[in-house]
């Protein structure tokens, strides 16, 4: 293999271009990104980035004086992938030829219809989405977030933190439920309430109104939420537009084996653009976590630099870690399927937890609040019994 | 300076020991049976490597993903960019002993600050 294209600057792809390196792939190397930025780190975005703590100098992930022997293409759009003549298209119509193709081209966030051009109106993904929304939050106001998932919450934590007065508005009954459970995800989305941000559940949004700038969120029961500012925080889509007619399979991002191969031949798929085949699980799926985006690229490089003949190992179970309104937050394994969840130590009023979600009375996932030591050993745990 | 840390014999294979100094250190005993001390605060964000993930001579992170090298205190995964400061271990009539690092170490950003701002 004389030529590998990773398209993808982001942690998944720079994991992917440092494991070409660390597996002893010494030909030419190119990094595609659409972004201008050098790859960052994107959880302080939502945290100590858009609190004022870290500056953008902190966020870089590549560390001093490192050099992957790469060419780095920033700031070009991948357009399409001819499997045929083994090249990746950009926006600007340069074609990128190679032999191996790695793709990370990750999710975007998904944004309300109909919110285009009002201003005070953000999603938060990118380094620019976050540049933009602490510009914004620093003059302080009213800050609706829709959506009381991870990112909507963490949004909100930093906005009380500033000073900020909010209210996060959820469509489910309770947020976090999906990932978390009902029950911890109760217990989670508590902390809110602890802090003075008004939680709405169970309420669709409807639409937002204002003329130029946002003025309010409108919700599906009628009732109208002044807002000077508002997050969208409803999730992400996988970025892989620009494959489609390439041939590769696609179902829910790129459809991929337990090893990262996707159904054409030295092409493989990591971060949160990849459907995973889950050998635990049985089935595919599509995780969108940081550790997922740093760990797999290792057997995904594998899998290409031995024209997939390597046997993949079984990956650590997934884990996504929060920090809300001060409390550390750590999750480990699937919370779909448990049939209990017991509390082990710690109480929930006190916001502290260590629960662990069991199947048959085998554990299958462990929730950390402020619990880092005995949730690592539940995390060993939960890695050594399955 | 050498530092009392722990009895061997109290602190068995696979486990970590937190010595309370200014910065805090952590004393490390394989699986192997080897011991070793490195500056116990990650150097991305406040949080104990006592408490993370040992694995033969690596230790991850509680909170995030960084893996350091006990034997030469390398960092080899990001969030971390910068190494933690590794410590001469001296086991003595079975007493674990810590000769304490004179290099300045490598704290993270919201330690350094309030380390900074704090009394002198």
């Amino acid at each position: 293999m004389r030529t590998v294209a990773v398209v993808g600057a982001s942690l998944a792809g720079l994991s992917a271009a440092r494991s070409l390196r660390k597996q002893g792939y010494d030909g030419r190397l190119v990094l595609i990104g659409d972004e201008t930025h050098r790859p960052y780190d994107r959880p302080p975005l939502s945290k100590e980035f858009l609190a004022g703590g870290l500056g953008e100098a902190d966020l870089a992930l590549e560390t001093d004086g490192e050099d992957l022997g790469a060419q780095w293409l920033l700031g070009a759009r991948a357009t399409g992938l001819d499997a045929t003549a083994r090249a990746v298209r950009l926006a600007d119509g340069r074609e990128i030829r190679a032999d191996g193709f790695v793709i990370a081209t990750g999710a975007a966030a998904r944004r309300l219809p109909g919110s285009d051009g009002l201003t005070g109106v953000h999603v938060l993904r990118t380094l620019d989405d976050a540049r933009a929304l602490r510009d914004e939050l620093a003059r302080g106001g009213r800050l609706v977030v829709i959506g009381g998932g991870f990112v909507g919450a963490e949004v909100a934590s930093t906005a009380y933190a500033l000073g900020l007065d909010v209210t996060v508005v959820e469509a489910a009954p309770t947020p976090l439920a999906a990932p978390l459970g009902r029950e911890m995800g109760g217990i989670v989305s508590a902390l809110h309430l602890d802090h003075g941000v008004r939680l709405l559940c169970g309420v669709g949004v409807k639409g937002l109104s204002g003329e130029r700038k946002v003025e309010a969120v409108l919700l599906e029961d009628g009732r109208s939420i002044p807002a000077d500012l508002v997050v969208v925080g409803v999730g992400a889509r996988p970025c892989v537009e620009w494959l489609e007619g390439s041939g590769i399979t696609l179902d829910d991002g790129v459809k991929c084996g337990a090893d990262g191969r996707t159904s054409l031949s030295g092409v493989v798929a990591v971060g949160d653009c990849a459907n995973w085949y889950d050998p635990r699980a049985g089935r595919h799926r599509r995780v969108e976590h940081w550790t997922g985006a740093q760990e797999r690229p290792a057997a995904a490089v594998a899998t290409l630099l031995a024209g997939g003949a390597v046997e993949p190992g079984v990956p650590r179970p997934p884990y996504f870690w929060s920090d809300q309104y001060g409390v550390k937050i750590q999750f480990a394994g699937h919370a779909a399927g448990a049939d209990s969840v017991t509390v082990e130590e710690g109480a929930p009023d006190d916001r502290n937890v260590l629960a662990v979600y069991r199947r048959a009375g085998q554990p299958v996932a462990v929730l950390g609040m402020n619990q880092p030591r005995l949730f690592t050993r539940w995390r060993k745990q939960l890695a050594a019994a399955s | 300076m050498m530092i009392p840390a722990c009895r061997l014999a109290d602190l068995p294979r696979g486990e970590a020991f937190r010595l309370d100094i200014d910065p805090p250190v952590s004393v490390f005993h394989t699986d192997d049976g080897e011991v070793f001390a490195i500056d116990d605060t990650c150097t991305h964000q406040d949080a104990s490597l006592a408490d993370g993930w040992l694995e033969g001579c690596e230790v991850e992170c509680p909170l995030h993903a960084s893996k350091f090298d006990l034997r030469t205190g390398a960092v080899d995964s990001p969030p971390a960019k910068l190494p933690v400061r590794t410590h001469e271990v001296l086991i003595e009539d079975g007493m674990i002993h810590v000769r304490v690092s004179t290099d300045a170490p490598n704290l993270p950003p919201c330690v350094a600050a309030r380390l900074a701002g704090g009394p002198a």
